[in-house]
């Protein structure tokens, strides 16, 4: 298939987009720290989180026909200089970075304020930014060595990002090093893994390596590169027996970080697993190493019913939402070693759906943190009566977990039950069912605690800030809405899904 | 029969390998975490040296241009790109370990020891004792 | 258009009556009052699409669709008509005497509790006016969440505990089972649509026919065959309106009319036929029935007596169903109408009765008939409708049921019925006896001490309507007489 490439060498705003969607909160971050003061710091991160939602749906509505932005970086075509390559695939994640980060905005106000020591406060927003930046680079870049860098700089941020709820609670900052101990050994897995592929291709631009390794299956070179990318790849999407960082640093981490790194952090990791899989190296190589069927698929499942299990034991709400979230990477994971372009279409929409659907419930999360106190289940007792608005979100976002019809997460299951059935694959639906199922076992918990648990009488209404509340339903209407209307997730994880299996 | 053909051809693998495995092992092992960070360090840099490794080309050259620009195509120049990289690298790596230590005084701050089994049963106390952590209250709103 | 404009209208009074209670607690008497007219308003909407569209089937209206082929959509046909007209209707009565009941019983969060009633009566209008298999899941699991809360109402250790089986066996079947179903439905025929003579036939054969029909019945846990019928004894703690709406009316009815509606529309009669897929579903059926009535028999709290009654009674339905004859499926659907008119009276007696005495066991009920003799003379009759003895309702559905057996040649089936009558004059007459005959024990009250006459009113009408069914079952034959009719 040829796809139209536009490029060019004029400097109009919309050739520029690529470059623009990493620029603008990678600029913001240091004049937040130039600037220093804390209410300036707040909305130079909202506007630059807004100005990037712009670009980046600006950039989808290019390329949802189907067309490829390739943006050379300094004017030095690929394979020597540097690419930015806007797919659907890289679009969409974009406009989901974007979006989560633009929605936790106003929630970071009241939240940010109410956790972190004032005088952190715009280091904080620098360090979010750049985190922001990281997470976009990786998305938007079309160089493998690139990846390391963006990933690398996403988690730097994000380990100081977490390691700063330790003014809450000091095991924010055994998690964090911990976080920062797995996260570095995945990224010098990843590195050795681009390694040996530069060694086998003399080069480190996707498109040419894809093409560099057509015919080298065999080699053994390759084969160790694709194992030391999957290990250090998934070490940082938490592939089930790789996920021990995940639901202590989500649990520790301040709210606001909480919501947004389990929205975009592992998603933008599991784009990382799709870009290296079907675009380097290619849905052939795969078949021939059947990686998904021995190793992606068990992990999948196990993820999916172990992690399921844990989340039912869990004494705090943030571990809960925690491990719900390995569960839930573990549904995108099957979706993807289902092997069929339906199957990537349900990975890449429940990518998104299970996106908005965890940013809602850890916002609430951090509500209750602050009017409550703490998250445990035990803070959370008769929270439906005294803080209706958020509780009510909170069941919106179980709901969805859950997958009941009318919202995302029925969607998104829905696609990838049939996906399993379409290709004959009946246990895997079987399992997918299973999962939701202990879902409705622990949601039932959460909703049991809000509105049936001891302070059954206590009236005295005590409602999050409205700034949060903002937030918090934004992200339960978009819940409803894209579980009530899919024609965009559809359509673009449907091309997007069929363009990772052509090229 | 040994070959030592391939055994003297990956030196550079085995050595990758060994300087790889110790620096896994006392990441896992160490309880100190300044050790587990020295570990991570080794670790790191086996990778550095690999790379820097697979750069070389027996025979090569400096990769520099003459300054006239009269490139002799007998001349082999060694691959520069994975010095490069590796310089990234490495600005990751130093960014990456001087963040850990600074965990690590905080950690110290606030444990009063960098001892991992010693953090466990603080640490286990705390899950089990089902308190509220404590919220930040200097001020709360800004 | 004009049935489309009120379809939707009769589920947004509902939904904007639940508004109105939110936003107007304090104000009891008004809010009472409003949330009555919308009952009323709703039932006229009903009416008015009975008036202009009598027994026919509509086009269906789009509401919006989600993904290509799922779709919400409402259409008005014979069945789903009737079961919204007994809703509606029905929502009146109980509203009265849920007024009464929780003023005269000092129950808690009257707002709260009158919102949801308000929401789930939405939900089954929608269930009733559903023309697809994805809106009708789409309501079903929404009335399991509006009833949710109502279930727990009390907020008591035992009502969580209640509530939490309930929620858990009724979302645990849908969405293991009935979902499944649906998700495999859709793909082999493409459709979800409901359409006479079902969508399956020549899809799919053999023992998968079987095997989908039982992911379908034992997904649906509102019909509460067993062994998913837990959560119905469970759902009992809930104040007593909703277990006699909810629970005898509206939950349970949503379930077997979803049997109904999977058995004729997406089966089809003949495919369940010709396929023998309905075979060991009627062995369910009839299993369900005895071992119901036997548990009934032996407790004693009323309400759950009453409970395990429905259980076996809702079977009935389902065996009409597995019947596939259309004397069976007739009877089915006369059952919806006939078992809730008496069952609904049961319950609301009941409650009636713990207004007056606070007594939950039927062991201590001795002698109340004198002192409360329209709540036991209502009983009496409802009770007379379970069983089947004429004059009244029940004994046609029975009837119906019979013949469809005979019609089938399954007599052991027909024992079954036969039988199971049997059981019912065991579980329900003896309430009925000791309460006039027997004298009272100590401590209940001696005189002539009915409730206000919002407690005793609505489950007087309804057994006078369990009369007047007995002679107007002609007229409900001929309604529903399309839905069996070859195209």
């Amino acid at each position: 298939m040829s796809l139209p490439i536009s490029h060019s060498d004029s400097f109009s705003l919309v050739e520029q987009l690529p470059i623009l969607q990493i620029l603008v909160p990678f600029v913001s971050a240091p004049l937040i720290v130039f600037i220093g003061n804390r209410t300036i710091a707040w909305w130079i991160t909202f506007l630059a989180s807004l100005i990037s939602l712009l670009i980046s749906i600006n950039l989808l509505l290019l390329v949802n026909d189907g067309s490829i932005i390739s943006y050379h970086i300094g004017g030095w075509a690929p394979p020597i200089g540097i690419e930015y390559r806007v797919d659907a695939l890289n679009a969409f994640v974009l406009v989901l970075i974007a979006l989560i980060s633009t929605i936790v905005a106003p929630y970071a106000y009241k939240s940010v304020g109410n956790e972190i020591p004032k005088e952190h406060h715009t280091l904080f927003y620098a360090a979010y930014l750049l985190c922001v930046t990281g997470l976009m680079g990786v998305v938007i870049t079309g160089d493998v060595f690139n990846v390391f860098v963006f990933l690398e700089i996403s988690s730097l941020a994000s380990y100081v990002l977490i390691s700063l709820g330790s003014h809450r609670d000091k095991r924010a900052l055994t998690s964090a090093f911990n976080y920062l101990i797995i996260g570095t050994i995945g990224a010098t897995f990843f590195v050795i893994g681009i390694g040996l592929l530069y060694m086998v291709t003399g080069t480190l631009n996707m498109i040419d390596m894809a093409g560099l390794l057509e015919g080298k299956s065999s080699s053994s070179t390759v084969r160790s590169a694709f194992a030391f990318i999957i290990v250090g790849v998934g070490l940082k999407l938490a592939i089930y027996p790789l996920h021990i960082w995940l639901p202590k640093a989500y649990t520790f981490a301040p709210s606001f970080i909480t919501a947004f790194l389990a929205a975009t952090a592992t998603k933008v990791a599991i784009y990382i697993l799709l870009r290296f899989m079907f675009t380097i190296f290619r849905p052939s190589f795969l078949e021939e190493l059947n990686v998904l069927n021995f190793v992606i698929l068990p992990l999948s499942i196990a993820a999916m019913i172990i992690a399921s299990l844990i989340a039912i034991f869990q004494k705090d709400f943030k571990g809960l939402l925690a491990y719900s979230s390995i569960a839930q990477v573990g549904y995108i994971l099957l979706g993807i070693s289902i092997m069929s372009e339906s199957g990537l279409t349900a990975a890449i929409i429940h990518l998104f759906n299970h996106g908005i659907t965890k940013v809602a419930l850890f916002m609430v999360a951090g509500a209750y943190v602050i009017k409550r106190g703490g998250s445990l289940l035990t803070n959370l007792q008769g929270a439906g009566f005294t803080m209706p608005w958020t509780s009510a979100a909170a069941v919106v976002g179980c709901l969805s977990l859950i997958g009941v019809p009318g919202t995302a997460g029925f969607i998104s299951k829905w696609i990838l039950v049939e996906a399993a059935i379409e290709n004959g694959k009946w246990p895997l639906a079987i399992v997918i069912i299973f999962s939701s199922l202990l879902a409705v076992v622990y949601c039932g918990r959460v909703i049991e605690t809000l509105y049936f648990k001891n302070g059954n009488d206590e009236t005295i209404v005590n409602e999050s800030p409205l700034t949060m509340l903002i937030s918090i339903w934004i992200a339960s209407l978009a819940c409803i809405y894209f579980g009530l209307s899919t024609d965009i997730t559809i359509s673009v994880s449907d091309l997007a899904a069929k363009m990772l299996y052509l090229k | 029969m040994i070959n030592w053909e391939f055994i003297i051809g990956h030196l550079n693998y085995w050595f990758f390998i060994v300087l790889m495995m110790t620096g896994l092992y006392i990441v896992i092992a160490k309880g100190n975490l300044v050790k587990k960070v020295v570990g991570l360090n080794i670790f790191q840099t086996s990778v550095f040296m690999f790379y820097i490794s697979i750069g070389k080309v027996i025979g090569g050259t400096a990769p520099i241009f003459p300054v006239d620009m009269k490139i002799d195509n007998n001349i082999v120049y060694s691959n520069p790109l994975p010095h490069v990289l590796i310089l990234t690298a490495i600005v990751v790596g130093v960014a990456t370990t001087s963040l850990a230590l600074a965990l690590i005084v905080r950690i110290r701050e606030e444990y009063g020891t960098i001892e991992e089994d010693e953090i466990f049963i603080i640490e286990h106390e705390l899950d089990s004792s089902n308190k509220t952590p404590n919220t930040y209250k200097e001020n709360g709103h800004f | 258009m004009v049935p489309n404009i009120f379809i939707l209208l009769s589920i947004l009074i509902p939904v904007f009556a639940a508004i109105l209670n939110l936003v107007i607690r304090e104000r009891e008497n008004l809010r009472d009052f409003l949330t009555f007219i919308a009952s009323v308003l709703t039932f006229f909407c009903v009416l008015a699409i009975l008036i202009s569209v009598g027994n026919e089937t509509t086009k269906e209206i789009v509401l919006l669709s989600v993904i290509p082929g799922l779709k919400i959509s409402f259409q008005v046909e014979p069945l789903g008509l009737l079961f919204a007209l007994l809703a509606s209707g029905l929502w009146i009565l109980t509203h009265v005497y849920a007024v009464g009941y929780m003023r005269e019983n000092k129950e808690a969060k009257h707002s709260k509790f009158f919102a949801y009633f308000s929401l789930a009566i939405a939900c089954v209008m929608g269930i009733a006016f559903s023309s697809n298999m994805f809106t009708l899941f789409f309501f079903y699991e929404a009335l399991t969440l509006t009833t949710y809360p109502l279930v727990a109402h009390k907020g008591t250790d035992s009502a969580v505990k209640g509530a939490r089986t309930y929620f858990g066996i009724l979302i645990g079947t849908s969405i293991g089972l009935q979902l499944t179903a649906i998700i495999w439905t859709f793909i082999i025929s493409g459709t979800l649509d409901f359409s006479k003579g079902g969508i399956l036939n020549g899809h799919l054969e053999g023992p998968l026919v079987t095997l989908l029909l039982f992911l379908y019945v034992f997904g649906i846990g509102k019909a509460a065959l067993m062994p998913f019928h837990k959560w119905l004894p469970a759902a009992m703690v809930a104040p007593t309106p909703v277990s006699a709406l909810l629970h005898a009316v509206a939950v349970v009815k949503a379930g077997v009319f979803t049997v109904l509606k999977v058995g004729i529309y997406i089966f089809g009669l003949e495919f369940l036929q010709n396929s023998g897929a309905s075979y060991w579903l009627m062995w369910f059926a009839a299993g369900t029935i005895m071992i119901a009535s036997l548990i009934a028999i032996t407790k004693d709290n009323l309400k759950a007596r009453l409970a395990y009654s429905t259980v076996s009674q809702l079977s009935y339905i389902t065996l009409g169903v597995a019947l596939a004859t259309s004397m069976g499926v007739l009877g089915a659907g006369a059952h919806i109408v006939m078992h809730a008119m008496g069952k609904i009276t049961l319950f609301m007696c009941a409650g009636s009765i713990y207004v007056v005495t606070k007594k939950t066991n039927i062991s201590q009920m001795t002698g109340l008939g004198k002192v409360m003799p329209i709540t036991f003379g209502a009983f009496f009759v409802g009770s007379l409708s379970i069983i089947g003895l004429p004059p009244l309702g029940g004994s046609w559905s029975k009837w119906f049921l019979l013949m469809g057996a005979l019609e089938a040649d399954q007599w052991f089936m027909v024992l079954i019925l036969i039988f199971s009558s049997l059981l019912n004059i065991a579980y329900l007459l003896p309430i009925v006896a000791k309460g006039f005959f027997l004298s009272q024990e100590k401590g209940l009250p001696q005189k002539y001490s009915e409730s206000i006459a919002l407690v005793w009113l609505p489950p007087a009408i309804t057994a006078l309507c369990c009369i007047i069914l007995f002679f107007t079952v002609g007229y409900l034959l001929d309604f529903l007489a399309p839905i069996v009719l070859p195209e």
